[in-house]
This record gives C-alpha cells, structure tokens and sequence, in this order.
C-alpha cells in the first residue's frame, strides 16, 4: 500500500532535516493508512471503528449545554475538578475496589491517551524498554519511542484466547527492562484477564521491578466475566499507573476525557508534564465526565447489554462464513483469523473492501502477531453487521472457491 | 400470570426495535436457543404481554394524512363502578385510538383520529359529549409529530463517526 507520507516528504523536502530523527522515522499507523483508502469509497459498511456508536446520553450533553449556559468556562485546577475527582475515586472503589486519594493519586487528563503520554515521559530513561504485550492499541509502541524508549514486543496467541503469559514475558525480560504496558479488555483482540491469569503476571512484574502502565479504557465492556483491575492484584497498586477514561464506557470519545491514578510520587511528576503542556482538560468534558459518573451508569449498562447481543452475532456469524474466531470476552472487537483464505491480512481487508465494501482493520496495523488476523468492531448496529457478514460470507466463499 | 423472566424482558427490548427480528436472530444476540426464544414469545402472546405487532407510521409522509386529536375528557364516576363502564364507551368507538385515565385537571384523556377536522369535530359534539355522564371536554388537535412510541421522526441522530478510527 502507498504511504501518504511519501506526498509529504515530497512537498517539504528541505524542512525534513530538521525534524527529530525519531519523529522523522515514526511509520503513519496502519489504521491511518488504511483510513486513506477508505474514504471517498461510497456504500461502504465499516467494522472499522473503534468507538462506541452511541451518541452520548442526552442528560451528560444536556449537562454540558447547561454548564455553558450558566458560564463555565474557565480553567479549573491542574489535576481537574475535585469534584470530579472524588466522584472517580468512589466509582472506582465501587466498581474495582481500588482505593485511590482524589487530592494526590489522580490526575483527570485530556482522553485515556495524554494519560499514556504522560505516564511513559514521566518514567522513560533514554534506552529503557517497554515490554508491550501484541497484537496492541497502536499508539504504545510510537509514543514509547517518541519518549526515548525502546519498545518491546511480547506475543500473545489466538490459541490463549490472547491473554499474556508470564513465561512469554519473562522471556523478554532484560536488564534495561523497565515498564509493562498492560491493555486488558484488549484492542484490537478483545482478550481479558482474569484474577487467577493476573497472579503469575504480577509475579513477574515484582520479581523485575517492573512499573505497569494499565491502559483499562474499556474496563466496563466485559462480558461474562467483570473486570479485574491490576493494581487490584495484591502489591501491584503501588507499581501501577492505572489508565481510563470515559471514550468508551460513556460514549464519550470526542469528549477527550480521561484520568490516571497511582502513587502520588508518580502522579506529582506527571502532574509536572500535566501542567505545562495542557494546564488541565477543558472544563466542559470535566462537567459532562462528572454528570456520566453520576446518573449514568445505567445508560452504561444498557449499552454494554447491546454489546453483548452483536458480539455473539459477529462470532458466530464469522464462525458460520469459515472463519476461526477465538471468543472475545471485552471491549467491541472480534479478531477473526483469515489465515485459511491464504491472504495477507493487508490483501484480505483491501479485497474485502474494494470487492464487498466491508471495511475492517488488518490485523498487521497492531503490531506482531496480528499478521493473518482482522479486527472487525461490532460497535454498530444489528443491521449493519448482519449485512457486513452477509457480504463477507460471500466474499469468503468465493475466494475458497478460487 | 406467569414471571416475566430477564430472557423475556430482553426479547421484548429487541421486539420493541424491531418487531420483524426473527427468532434465530433473537436466539443468537441473546445466547439462547431458537426453540426457548419461540417458547418465550408464544408466552408472551398468551399472556396478552405482547398485544400486537405493529407498524409505526410518520404520517406526514402520506397524501391522505389523518388527523388527530387529543382530547380532556370530566366526567361524573358512576357509583360502584367508578370510571370503567364510561370509558368502555367511549373506547369502543373505532375513532378512539386510545383512552388514558388521568390525575390532575381532567379524567380522561382521549386520542381520536378522524379523516379531516370535521369528522373529528362531529365526533366529539355528537358522540362524546352527549354522553351522560360527560361533564366537560377540550379538544386539542395535533399539529405535527415529532416523536412518537420512542421513534423520532424527523431527524434521527446520524452516525457520524469515520469510517476507521483507533
Ligand atoms: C486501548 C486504548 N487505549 C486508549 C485509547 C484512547 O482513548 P481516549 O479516547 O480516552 O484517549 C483507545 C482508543 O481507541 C484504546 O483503544
């Protein structure tokens, strides 16, 4: 596939030289570029989305206008409203039993990524490595570099329902070895952890005095098990920087709202970059934030119901075409493996869209291990996905077909 | 009465969407089998939980477009029988669509839908307040739909989300 930063180079061919050489080496993603070919393409159904289809509940933009209205627009404090805070703090007691001070364990940033951001400047010595767990959300491997360390990749297996195995990340352990990046429900797999699989895992992280940034964005979409948290897992809270945030869970993602919580060393540095770079996050996302913790967890649960239906439809419906589908326990993608079409992951989603104008993500754009894979997200609605399978079905008997 | 199960409970949500839904499809959103999808459905019918299968219409879309009006209806409740034999009456007249007793300012509230505003006009000073125990009515016509049974009509929310996102 063409790169578009191939027109950019061209067109700006003196500055280039003067750009940081690891930006300058930074690769667009390959959702990005699959996005190019995408759009402009008419009739297309999209399985290619990472973000709920829901608007946001009425009430929680009702909240927003009504804040405007009465004049908040101002600054609030560096780490976010406290009110705000103190309302994550009791639903993440409530909802994982951790324990954090909303005065100094919490900073309330601009969407799950500045948290990510911050979290990996605050800790990364040039020449550190980043054990990440993949196929991955594509943004860890990048922003790990951009921050000076040294991504590594640790596989994980459709055959393991691809939850992380500590031989597996024990066998990349080095000396430089510093930080863990954990994302369980899983993007793009939809892999989840459970308390019992966590144990050997916390295991390792102590044993190498690793520090695990836990990216839980979409800690509220599980299935039939409820989410564990990792710094739930007895002695990791003190070495966890839990990442979340309201994108998913609230249909949120335009909002940009997000919050990390550890300890308070962690946090007052963070809270540092926090600061000088984005003051604090904007004001209106904090009020709608504080009005979806409030009263609306049960329009969450009615989303996450919906989930649930269209993922047993998706599973089943791409089992039904031919397709293995380990059974995804979280978040909104299913990860079907195409390998028995005998097509790269590339080919397969770009004949799937030009031929059956199905967009789906190829599994490469995740990093190792998602070669021969497609994510397909089930965030859209039951007719939608009854006729994205229906196309693919066909699309897939005929390439059998020869 | 049978116990409303949670299987039956998500069956109707889904029937509520979408009334055409077919059993298998029920029987895969909700990890079920066709055969116990079937069974709660028949129930339900039995029970007279679910009444009909219908079809909501934005009328404004059609030529021959009907008119409706709603109307307060004071009434003296009949000694014994309160309110019920009144509003039998009145909700066995083919015009009626439905008929809601109410709190507050008036008794019933009652939804009439006629061809053209003389009909419903004729409805209401011949048939209904003529009635006995009629006291009082207030007729208000409706103007125009926007949403009607949870369904907005004119402008539903678009996805507007890319078509590839992270
Ligand atoms: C695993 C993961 N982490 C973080 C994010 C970013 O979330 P936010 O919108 O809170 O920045 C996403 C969004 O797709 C994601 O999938």
């Amino acid at each position: 596939m063409s790169v578009n930063s191939q027109d950019v180079e061209n067109n700006s061919k003196s500055m280039t030289s003067y750009l940081s050489p690891v930006v300058r080496e930074i690769q667009p993603s390959g959702i990005r570029r699959f996005f190019d070919l995408v759009s402009g393409n008419k009739d297309i159904i999209t399985l290619g989305v990472g973000e709920p289809d829901f608007i946001t509940p009425w009430h929680v933009r009702e909240a927003c206008v009504y804040s405007l209205e009465r004049g908040f627009t101002s600054y609030t404090s560096n780490a976010g409203m406290p009110e705000l805070r103190e309302a994550i703090a009791e639903y993440l007691y409530n909802s994982y039993d951790l324990k954090y001070d909303p005065k100094d364990e919490m900073i309330v940033t601009v969407g799950g990524s500045e948290a990510i951001d911050l979290a990996l400047r605050a800790l990364i010595e040039p020449g550190d490595e980043v054990l990440v767990p993949v196929p991955c959300y594509i943004s860890y491997s990048p922003i790990t570099s951009i921050g000076g360390g040294v991504p590594v990749e640790v596989e994980t297996f459709a055959k393991d329902s691809f939850k992380l195995k500590a031989e597996h990340l024990q066998a990349r352990i080095t000396p430089k070895s510093k930080i863990l990046i954990l994302n369980y429900p899983s993007n793009p797999t939809g892999g989840i952890m459970t308390y019992e699989d966590w144990l050997p895992i916390a295991k390792v992280v102590e044993e190498n005095d690793l520090i695990v940034i836990a990216d839980e964005i979409y800690s509220e979409l599980t299935y039939d098990h409820k989410h564990v948290s990792f710094a739930s897992i007895p002695g990791m809270k003190d070495r966890t920087l839990l990442v979340n945030g309201f994108s998913k869970a609230f249909a949120m993602t335009g909002w940009r709202m997000g919050y990390v919580c550890g300890h308070p060393d962690l946090i007052y540095a963070m809270l540092k970059i926090h600061q000088y770079t984005v003051m604090c996050a904007p004001v209106m996302g904090q009020v709608a934030a504080l009005e979806a913790l409030k009263n609306g967890l049960r329009e969450k649960d009615h989303m996450v119901e919906s989930y649930n239906q269209r993922r047993r439809l998706i599973v089943q419906g791409l089992r039904d075409i031919g397709l293995s589908c380990h059974d995804p326990q979280g978040a909104f993608y299913a990860f079907p493996s195409i390998q028995s079409t005998g097509l790269s992951s590339e080919e397969f989603s770009q004949r799937l869209l030009m031929e059956a104008k199905v967009a789906a993500v190829p599994g490469n754009a995740f990093g190792g291990g998602g070669e021969g894979f497609l994510r397909c997200s089930y965030a859209t609605s039951v007719s939608q996905l009854n006729e994205a399978l229906h196309r693919m079905g066909q699309f897939v008997h005929k390439l059998k077909q020869g | 009465m049978r116990q409303i199960s949670e299987l039956k409970l998500k069956v109707l949500d889904l029937l509520k969407e979408d009334a055409r839904r077919d059993p298998n499809l029920l029987a895969t959103l909700l990890g079920a089998t066709p055969e116990e999808i079937a069974e709660a459905i028949a129930e339900l019918e039995e029970d007279n939980v679910i009444v009909k299968y219908a079809t909501v219409v934005n009328s404004s879309k059609l030529d021959d477009e009907k008119v409706t009006a709603l109307i307060e209806v004071q009434i003296t409740p009949e000694r014994g029988r309160g309110f019920e034999t009144i509003a039998e009456r009145i909700y066995l007249f083919p015009q009626v669509m439905s008929v809601y007793l109410m709190s507050g300012a008036y008794d019933l509230l009652v939804e009439v839908e006629g061809r053209n505003l003389k009909e419903v006009a004729s409805f209401v000073s011949d048939k209904l307040s003529t009635l006995e125990s009629v006291l009082s009515t207030k007729t208000h016509f409706i103007l125009k739909k926007y949403k009607q049974d949870g369904i907005i009509f004119e402008d539903p929310e678009e996805d507007r989300r890319l078509l590839i996102s992270p």
